[in-house]
């Protein structure tokens, strides 16, 4: 193995070692010194001293290319698939409805609900398993809210007696077993599932969401056991549940019947705006936010002398964020109807992906859970002798899943207006699969980010809409998304085999 | 002689029908380094994981400080000071240094993780071993090199209070230099006064830094001898045959009368 990494890319500095030691060699910390550090001479620091010293942005861009280079893409293939789409399709769509606002707008509400189940299988694909039942398991919550907003509170009378005992005990069973696995938040909502159930409050349309996504964590502590604790290959655990789940909504629903959803709070999650001042004040808090966390990391990163980005490239991170949100903003509370009722505001959805996109990656970089779940990911033997619980992470990911599945299916049955048998079935996971690996998520486990699941899924979102609009067969949309995504997957591995031969 | 830190009474571990380890003996003192040899298949591995709780023993004793502890997972392990560096290494290619070191075993809240104080001791560790060609603590495991991990596991054993190192071949893997390196850390390591155990099939390694040696033959602990009673031909002897002269299992003969 050669030592690429050594020699390749270190262009640092050796005269910053000094003041870079002096750092380390000061700052004290609560913790007692490791045998290590009583056990090495002193006057040694310098070996480790030169990262802590910030790079230029000419180093960092330099940096950036060579990591490219030897195999890192991440989300870069994915960007640049989406602008080269857009191109493409605004050159072709001579109606000009696909650059629209109206029609970029539509866009983000067709994608979200997708969008949103593939968020929550980034963690499932992040351990190196596989969910394939969470587009049925979606369907599932979906239906049960529907089932209850139809029925008018009424399950028990909607469900059957026998479908509604059954009901109750897997998620009182779907409780324990989280307790079995010590999930406390899993057991908090598989109890509530079946309060929910058993109360039998009138129609609500916030309680009827949160059954659903309480649904969706009975579904994944479910799902989550079999494959953790009992050790059956996810693949087979989900493939079965996949097929059961359908039986399930059949069941619920009727073969040939739909259940409406004449609710406004649930309609306008995915067809409702915010008002002007609601989206400006969005793009404050969303931009501004971002502003502030990434500036607040960077002061106390150089003043710690830790690894830190240069802060030229913060700053234009942070600038392009706040100019690209500002336009969107500005350009969505603009009129964007072809009729008489105005439309305009930024949709319901932008918010709750953003806000899925910040709570999904903090848990993931910031927490001591996330780290787990890239440990077991990428190495679960080395996971498993760092004394972490690999059952009870691997048994999460399948909860988390299953959760962001429900909220998928509360946005993609309130984009539809109805839940129909087939909900969260056919291809719907599938996509959600592809738009996380054409985003960078690897399906080999340990790689991958929340928001490679939001560019994957705009990508995808993307290629349905356009060719749609260019009055093109459903043959030639699932022939061009499948190609797309084997591009992705192709990609991927090339990448893999790429940064293998540079030394890795 | 320095006081025993770990001991193991008449330990026994099967797998299955394979009995692995036969009522072992051995014994860690603090402030000196323990080889611990013996041919592929002797039990060696297992015997560290036993004792790094990896593989519950199935029966006998293990005493720590002279008392009798219970070690049934790698956090029980870790709790009394007992860190081990394994052949593979254990290092989950997709963090990064930090990450790796820390694995386990996060500074900070469980819903914030204390970045810069992780990242500053971890520096520190490294800076103390003499890390040399990785130009960033922030860098992922994947693109170090074989000698680079090695370091980076035996930083990660030495980062906490530990009592006792266990480290299964760890030289094995490394170049002259870092071999060096890594021995002479060994033996600062029983200066400071931990308990060292060092597996390796290196005799010059073994000879060179070890105070005593244990010899593993067949999962029977055979000889723990001061290395300055042993000759090198001795050693390989035990390994190989499991006797040596005085040493080692009685010979079929003596064994009638013997025992």
């Amino acid at each position: 193995m050669s030592n690429h990494s050594g020699g390749g890319d270190s262009p640092v500095d050796i005269s910053k070692d000094a003041p870079a030691a002096e750092t380390a060699t000061t700052t004290s910390t609560e913790h007692p010194p490791g045998a290590a550090e009583r056990a090495g001479p002193g006057g040694r620091q310098g070996d480790f001293g030169i990262d802590t010293t910030a790079r230029t942005t000419g180093q960092a861009l330099r940096d950036y290319v060579v990591r490219l280079r030897s195999g890192e893409l991440g989300s870069l293939p994915a960007l640049l698939g989406l602008l080269a789409l857009f191109i493409l399709f605004t050159a072709l769509d001579r109606a000009g409805v696909f650059p629209s606002l109206l029609n970029l707008a539509n866009l983000l509400q067709q994608g979200a609900g997708r969008t949103i189940i593939a968020m929550g299988l980034v963690f499932v694909l992040l351990t190196g398993e596989i969910d394939l039942a969470a587009g049925t398991a979606s369907g599932l919550a979906a239906s049960l809210m529907a089932l209850h907003l139809v029925s008018g509170g009424n399950m028990l009378g909607a469900m059957g007696t026998i479908v509604f005992v059954l009901f109750v005990v897997v998620m009182l069973a779907a409780a324990a077993l989280a307790a079995y696995l010590r999930m406390w938040w899993a057991v908090a909502l598989s109890v509530l599932a079946a309060l929910l159930l058993v109360v039998g409050f009138p129609q609500n349309a916030w309680l009827e969401m949160l059954l659903a996504v309480c649904v969706g964590v009975v579904i994944g502590v479910l799902t989550g056991f079999l494959v953790a604790k009992v050790g059956m290959p996810s693949f087979v655990v989900t493939l079965a549940l996949f097929i059961t789940w359908q039986g399930v909504i059949l069941q619920l629903i009727g073969d040939g019947g739909t259940l409406g959803l004449r609710d406004p709070v649930i309609n306008a999650v995915a067809n409702g705006n915010l008002s002007t001042l609601g989206s400006w004040l969005l793009f404050v808090v969303g931009a501004g936010g971002y502003a502030a966390v990434l500036l607040n990391r960077q002061r106390t990163r150089l003043a710690k002398g830790l690894v830190a980005q240069p802060t030229g490239l913060v700053l234009l991170k942070i600038g392009a964020v706040v100019v690209l949100g500002a336009v969107a903003t500005y350009l969505l509370t603009r009129n964007r109807s072809a009729g008489i009722t105005e439309i305009a505001g930024v949709p319901y959805v932008v918010p709750v992906v953003l806000v899925l996109l910040v709570a999904g990656t903090y848990v993931l970089d910031r927490t001591r859970f996330g780290r787990h779940v890239y440990a077991v990911g990428g190495n679960r033997e080395a996971a498993r002798r760092a004394g972490i619980d690999v059952v009870r992470i691997r048994a999460s990911v399948f909860v988390i899943s299953s959760a962001f599945a429900a909220i998928g299916a509360i946005v993609y049955s309130s984009k539809v207006g109805s839940v129909s048998p087939a909900a969260g079935g056919g291809n719907t996971l599938l996509f959600a699969v592809g738009a996380a690996v054409i985003g960078g998520t690897s399906l080999f486990g340990g790689r991958g980010r929340i928001s490679n699941a939001v560019i994957g899924g705009a990508v995808l979102a993307t290629v349905e809409n356009g060719l749609g609009l260019l009055k093109q067969p459903a043959a030639v949309v699932f022939v061009i998304t499948g190609l797309v995504l084997l591009v992705a997957a192709g990609v991927d591995v090339l990448s893999r085999r790429r940064s293998a031969s540079a030394g890795r | 002689m320095s006081e025993p830190i770990l001991q193991l009474r008449a330990v026994s571990k099967s797998f299955g029908a394979v009995r692995v380890l036969h009522d072992v003996d051995f014994t860690v003192r603090a402030g000196e380094v323990t080889a611990l040899v013996g041919d592929n298949g002797a039990g060696k591995s297992t015997l560290v994981k036993c004792v790094a709780g990896i593989h519950p023993i199935d029966g006998g004793e293990i005493l720590f400080n002279g008392e009798p502890v219970t070690i049934h997972a790698p956090a029980d392990a870790s709790a009394l000071g007992i860190e081990v560096v394994y052949q593979d290494l254990a290092l989950a290619d997709n963090l990064d240094i930090v990450q790796n070191m820390f694995l386990g075993r996060e500074r900070g809240k469980p819903w914030l993780l204390d970045e810069s104080d992780m990242e500053q001791a971890a520096r520190r560790t490294l800076a103390s071993l003499s890390v040399r060609t990785v130009t960033s603590v922030r860098m992922p495991v994947a693109s170090l090199s074989g000698g680079q991990r090695q370091t980076v596991a035996i930083a990660k054993a030495v980062l906490w209070d530990s009592k006792v190192v266990l480290l299964d071949e760890p030289t094995a893997a490394l170049g002259v230099a870092q071999t060096r390196q890594v021995l002479d850390l060994v033996r600062r390591l029983a200066e400071q006064g931990l308990g060292v155990v060092l597996i390796s099939h290196n005799m010059a390694d073994v000879f060179e830094v070890a105070d005593r040696i244990a010899t593993l033959y067949l999962g029977r602990m055979v000889a723990e001898v001061p290395t300055k009673d042993v000759t090198h031909g001795q050693v390989v002897e035990l390994i190989t045959a499991g006797r040596s002269g005085e040493l080692g299992l009685a010979r079929p003969e003596a064994a009638g009368a013997g025992r």
